[in-house]
């Protein structure tokens, strides 16, 4: 009976990888909502609301008008890139939820289910390889649209990217020396011990090892996923819009959900490096069964998640842009040169702390 | 060449983080604040000043004749050319002439309010209402029973008049 057995085996997997795909893309279309009433809400207006209850049902007229929107390719395009260039940039940000993992191990069946689609070792680094591929789909966008600023937008984004990429990943090699490990799941589950601290428990989160790291990877996200104050590629009030420029309809309704999707997989990235990701800190003196628990976790993980998205949307609404060479600027002597200092401190404070305990 | 001298940042400027975070501070306040500005406007109608110049309308006497001794003095007044009017004698001893035609095109009107200043009687008036917008071009030439209507658009007591005949107010 071998049919039974693999269906046994890939129906947890297909369930898992569905339901993160159906949360990751609504998650992404309501966060368009949410980025319009949060900014609504810090200017003092009041935002969508035409649309169903507090214009919940809005994402879904967003859509519906991208949808029908004429789909246009300019003359001169290269065509083939021009329509890859959307789905270059989307796919990569949607493959880095493969690894982040969610929530603790469920017992469903008797089988421990781990709430992670793929539990892969090089975790981390995958996910960095993931993010370094929507380069491309920035620059082929602003090459194969055929116009010199679409051009020049790709340039300065594929600049700004390359940079901050630099600085996204030294930023994190501090805390991987102290996990010692670039499983993502094995980070967490380190970061739910604890501190003892008097009669106080502390749990060990990547934030409290790592604060100049947890900033830098912070400030690195940011222009990484092309929010303000680092939206260079965009610049919409100030520059002709950036490499999308000669997109329209559905094309462009996919560079948008690029953005937020990788907004989306930069807080979850954040969640399980600093904040330890499903854990639920002095959750286990409450003796709960481990369904429980993971179900509590994933929930945990989905709170801590949106706060950072919601740290995306409230920087953007309050901080200017940054101009290019400021830009350039802080990446390459301000959170390069700290980034590398933190790694040698973390080294030397890992080798003492090796000698002496 | 103008040399412009950056203001001195204080070290805290400098770290830049705090004076982020001060930023986050402000926006955070409004938001929690909530007190949208926004006026939502088909549902909650905006309350405009009391002295709103808007749609015209022609005050009526007391037997529901309007006010208007047809003096023109409105036409004349009127710097966008928007009224027209036609007087005629109505045989009634009270009243000594009328218009039989009056009308005005509000697609022309500025709003200025220059006729009710203009008018010796008190007859025109500019209402609050604001609300004219139509799809037929028929729809903004005001005649006058359309304009006595929009007596409606005011207040129940202010809508007709205490006095009868031309004398009576001729003399306020």
């Amino acid at each position: 009976m071998i049919v039974p057995s693999l269906l046994l085996e890939l129906a947890p997997v297909l369930v898992k990888i569905f339901g993160a795909f159906f949360v990751v893309l609504t998650l992404t279309a309501y966060l368009t909502l949410a980025e319009r009433k949060f900014s609504a809400f810090i200017q003092d207006r009041i935002g969508p609301n035409r649309v169903g209850p507090f214009g919940l049902l809005q994402p879904l007229a967003d859509g519906i008008k991208f949808i029908f929107k004429e789909d246009i390719i300019p003359t001169q395009a290269h065509k083939l890139y021009y329509i890859l260039a959307p789905a270059l940039l989307l796919v990569p940000a949607l493959m880095g939820y493969a690894v982040i993992p969610f929530g603790d191990y469920v017992e469903v069946a008797g089988r421990l289910i781990p709430l992670q689609i793929a539990d892969v070792d090089i975790g981390i680094l995958y996910v960095l390889a993931i993010a370094g591929l929507s380069v491309y789909g920035l620059f082929m966008a602003g090459w194969a649209s055929n116009n010199k600023y679409s051009l020049l937008g790709g340039l300065r984004s594929s600049a700004q990217m390359v940079s901050y990429e630099l600085t996204l990943g030294l930023s994190i090699v501090g805390a991987l020396l102290v996990y010692g490990t670039t499983n993502l799941r094995d980070i967490v589950v380190q970061q739910t011990a604890y501190w003892q601290v008097g009669s106080i428990l502390i749990p060990k989160w990547g934030v409290f090892l790592q604060p100049l790291g947890f900033l830098l990877f912070l400030v690195s996200a940011f222009a990484e996923s092309n929010r303000l104050p680092f939206d260079l590629p965009e610049a919409e009030n100030e520059l002709v819009g950036g490499y999308h420029t000669e997109y329209g309809s559905m094309k462009f309704a996919m560079f948008f959900m690029g953005e937020y999707t990788g907004m989306i997989t930069m807080s979850a990235l954040l969640t399980t490096f600093f904040f330890g990701g499903w854990h639920v800190p002095w959750l286990e003196a409450a003796g709960l069964s481990r369904n429980v628990a993971a179900i509590l976790g994933v929930g945990a993980f989905c709170a801590k998640t949106g706060c950072f998205l919601f740290l995306y949307i409230w920087v953007r609404w309050t901080l200017p842009r940054f101009r290019y060479d400021q830009l350039m600027k802080l990446s390459w002597k301000g959170v390069f040169p700290l980034a590398l200092a933190n790694v040698f401190l973390t080294g030397v404070c890992l080798y003492l702390y090796s000698r002496l305990m | 060449m103008i040399g412009i001298k950056k203001p001195e940042q204080t070290l805290m400027q400098k770290i830049y983080l705090p004076e982020i975070l001060r930023g986050l501070a402000i926006t955070i306040r409004h938001m929690l604040r909530q007190k949208p500005v926004t006026c939502e406007y088909p549902e909650k109608p905006h309350v405009v000043p009391p002295n709103f110049r808007g749609l015209h309308r022609l005050i009526q006497r007391p037997g529901g004749r309007e006010r208007c001794v047809a003096c023109e003095l409105c036409l004349t007044a009127c710097p966008a050319n928007c009224i027209s009017m036609v007087a005629a004698d109505p045989n009634d001893p009270n009243v000594e002439k009328y218009p039989l035609r009056y009308e005005i095109d509000v697609l022309r009107c500025i709003y200025c309010g220059f006729c009710e200043e203009a008018c010796p009687c008190d007859a025109i008036e500019l209402t609050p209402h604001y609300e004219m917008a139509s799809s037929r071009r028929e729809d903004f030439i005001f005649t006058k029973d359309r304009l006595l209507d929009n007596n409606r658009y005011v207040p129940e007591g202010e809508r007709v008049s205490k006095v009868r005949t031309n004398e009576t107010y001729l003399r306020i």
